[in-house]
């Protein structure tokens, strides 16, 4: 096995060639927070909430950690003063859209204040954050494809592709909350035609 | 007529009243370097002839006949040239790492996905000159060891993508594509994949997804697409305008292209001057001719004797430039450096009666539009922006609410997935760094542009009006009143804002203004009678 040495806050660790650096970070016990990220499923990169700063050649960058491969001799830092602000703001954008569980621990977290970006006037919270852990779940795990997203910016969201909406096996694992990084599906299950989702 | 010149059939400059006899002469042209788009004008684009006449495809025929893959891959390298798509990525260094990438399978791409608003030079190239393209993606394909290329132009480029694909098929019937060009044993085919629409589709990645059929949406590139891009297989991404400089680098060497433009950036550049100037159009010129140059001397300066504010380059993502830079050599780092971009080569001029706040919620609406919603900064972040925008434009917005926006703009700049959420701040960033006072104005209840509706009450000079009545007919709201020989007045809780009857008040009376900010004059008694002109 192929192994490269880096360093992530501080420490030297060592980590096997290929691996992301937030992987490497949780196999020594670094924690960095994501919503999008799922053990199970290819990494997508699209909360922006793992992003660490990454030392190289003198110069540093932000990346997201979860598609960054490990390399020797990079520096990270997972918790620098501008990433916390990073991660603060994403939180105040994404909260209002899904106020649950582990998405307000972690705005209390990092001091996110769920009022500075307020949903619009009778808005109700959506909940799905689109972090598309059920599509990607769904085409990598199920292998069916079944579900997708539709329209793009402010009006993407999760739907049954059509034709292909067919193949849905009612498993219900999509929106079970092992994958639903919200816990609450509810405003899609019932587009799905199955049962709705009891929220945790 | 008997070798004179019909002098009234002349190009009159509008600017000095003089004839002009030769096209060389007139300013626009005078002071251009039109190297990559001058044979647009001299030939047929559907004639693979005309373009061969003018030493076309002799480039190629010199790599084919004479030069080793390496060899045109360092005489690329020692040009300088950099990436025409915005980035200014240096070119040889981008095909070095694709040759240099593992796997038998290699893919060269033209982007002609040229999205931006007011930006044309692409599809000019595209449309006028299509077979230009398609010998620098050749040569490209040869020094990367490619034997098959994509064409990505978007669907609302009809013309563009019907003279291509004749161009290719004149190529295959002349032996310049295909198995075996020119009997040299190397093969090359090209495809034409028209895009659906996006605008987020032409950044590389989420180009390269598209291609392979798939959601046109990006994806993390911390391994380059230049590695790892289309199926997986080292890909070779450039602008149209990269691949139409290359033969002229093949042509005349690498020094020669290296004489041309700055320390940094090399070459000519092709700008879309649009905007408040009084010759817009398609301008090429070497780099590091200074916005004033481009903007006076080329485009004529600003219609109507109006003072000049900004220029904005690069496309919606692009930073607005104060007139303090006017002197500013353009070229790739000094743009960057005064808070813009290269971009797309879209150069937008603003007069003084341009609202810059006005400009930033314009182009943050469009991209918050064309973010394509996978990661959180771009689709929330531009999202909230423009909310604030909104408030800043509609006089409701507060100190705090500035504060919100520089540092929500910050992260979206910081932590977007791809380059379009990476830029899409700095026409915010740029403005308020620039033009801060604008913003002041707006929370203080006044715009001083007059272009911000909520911030305007229109009024009608009761010393000026000259009861002619067309106000009245024009406007859509009926919120007009008067009759003959009476001053006319507008009822500002009817009026609907839509400048019309300052559009259509006669110049020689001029009736009709806009206040923003203050008080509004003493209302005119109903019934004034006009004051008539002498």
């Amino acid at each position: 096995m192929d192994t490269v040495t880096l360093e992530i806050d501080g420490k030297a660790i060592k980590a096997e060639k290929g691996i992301s650096v937030l992987q490497a970070a949780r196999n020594a016990g670094i924690n960095i927070p994501t919503l999008c990220n799922h053990e199970k499923l290819e990494p997508y990169g699209a909360c922006r909430l793992c992003m660490v700063e990454v030392r190289k050649d003198n110069r540093t960058k932000l990346v997201a950690s979860c598609c960054y491969p490990v390399e020797d001799a990079l520096k990270i830092r997972t918790d620098s003063e501008r990433i916390s602000r990073i991660r603060k703001v994403i939180l105040e954008l994404i909260v209002p859209q899904a106020p649950v569980g582990p998405l307000l621990a972690l705005a209390k977290k990092y001091g996110a204040d769920r009022s500075r970006f307020p949903l619009d006037k009778g808005e109700e919270p959506p909940y799905c954050i689109l972090c598309g852990r059920c599509v990607r779940y769904c085409a990598e795990i199920k292998k069916l494809n079944a579900i997708g997203f539709v329209n793009r910016g402010i009006d993407r969201k999760v739907a049954l592709v059509p034709g292909i909406g067919d193949e849905c096996t009612s498993c219900r694992e999509c929106y079970g909350p092992t994958v639903c990084e919200s816990g609450k599906f509810v405003p899609y299950a019932e587009e799905f035609a199955f049962p709705p989702h009891r929220s945790r | 007529m008997e070798g004179r010149i019909v002098d009234r059939l002349l190009f009159l400059d509008p600017i000095t009243g003089k004839r002009v006899a030769h096209e060389s002469e007139i300013p626009f042209y005078k002071n251009q370097r039109r190297l990559i788009l001058g044979n647009n004008r001299k030939i047929d684009p559907r004639s693979i002839d005309d373009y061969i006449a003018l030493n076309g495809y002799s480039a190629l025929a010199k790599v084919l006949s004479g030069l080793t893959p390496e060899q045109v891959l360092e005489e690329v390298k020692k040009s300088n040239l950099r990436g025409r798509g915005g980035g200014g990525f240096p070119t040889g260094r981008k095909w070095a790492t694709t040759r240099d990438s593992p796997g038998e399978q290699k893919y060269v791409i033209v982007n002609c996905d040229e999205g931006d608003p007011g930006a044309y030079k692409d599809r000019s190239l595209m449309e006028g000159n299509p077979h230009q393209v398609l010998e620098g993606l050749t040569i490209g394909a040869y020094a990367m060891g490619s034997h098959q290329g994509f064409i990505y132009v978007r669907q609302e480029y009809p013309l563009a993508v019907q003279n291509t694909a004749y161009a290719i098929k004149q190529a295959e019937e002349y032996g310049l594509l295909g198995e075996n060009i020119l009997g040299s044993g190397f093969g090359f085919k090209i495809k034409i994949h028209r895009g659906a629409g996006a605008f987020v589709s032409g950044e590389s990645s989420a180009l390269m997804s598209a291609i392979e059929g798939r959601v046109g949406e990006p994806r993390p590139k911390y391994v380059h697409t230049s590695v790892k891009g289309i199926w997986d297989k080292p890909s070779c991404l450039n602008n149209v305008e990269t691949w139409a400089t290359v033969p002229f680098i093949i042509n005349n060497g690498a020094d020669w292209f290296d004489g041309l433009g700055t320390k940094g950036s090399k070459g000519t550049k092709i700008f879309s001057l649009v905007g408040k100037v009084n010759n817009t159009g398609l301008v090429e010129v070497p780099m590091g001719m200074t916005l004033r140059e481009i903007v006076i001397n080329i485009g004529g300066g600003i219609p109507k004797g109006k003072k000049f504010k900004a220029v904005q380059t690069g496309g919606p993502s692009g930073g607005c430039i104060p007139e303090r830079f006017l002197d500013l050599p353009v070229d790739f780092d000094e743009l960057s450096k005064a808070g813009s971009m290269m971009g797309s080569g879209g150069m937008i001029v603003m007069d003084e009666e341009t609202c810059m706040v006005d400009t930033a919620r314009y182009f943050t609406n469009f991209l918050s539009d064309e973010s394509c919603g996978k990661c959180i900064p771009c689709r929330e972040g531009l999202r909230q922006m423009l909310k604030i925008l909104n408030a800043v434009s509609a006089g409701k917005a507060t100190q705090d609410d500035i504060k919100r926006l520089e540092e929500l703009s910050e992260v979206v700049r910081d932590a977007s997935l791809c380059s379009l959420g990476q830029t899409a701040p700095n026409p915010v960033l740029s403005t308020l760094k620039y033009f801060r006072d604008e913003y002041d104005a707006h929370i203080n209840g006044r715009c001083p542009a007059k272009v911000c509706k909520d911030l305007l009450t229109y009024y009608i000079d009761p010393d000026k009006c000259q009861a002619c009545g067309i106000c009245l007919k024009n406007c859509p709201a009926e919120a007009i009143s008067g009759k003959k020989d009476i001053v006319y007045v507008i009822d500002p809780k009817k009026c609907i804002k839509c400048d019309t009857c300052s559009e259509v008040c006669p110049e020689k009376f001029n009736a009709v203004v806009k206040i923003s900010g203050e008080a509004l004059p003493p209302t005119v008694r109903e019934g004034t009678k006009v004051k008539r002109k002498r």
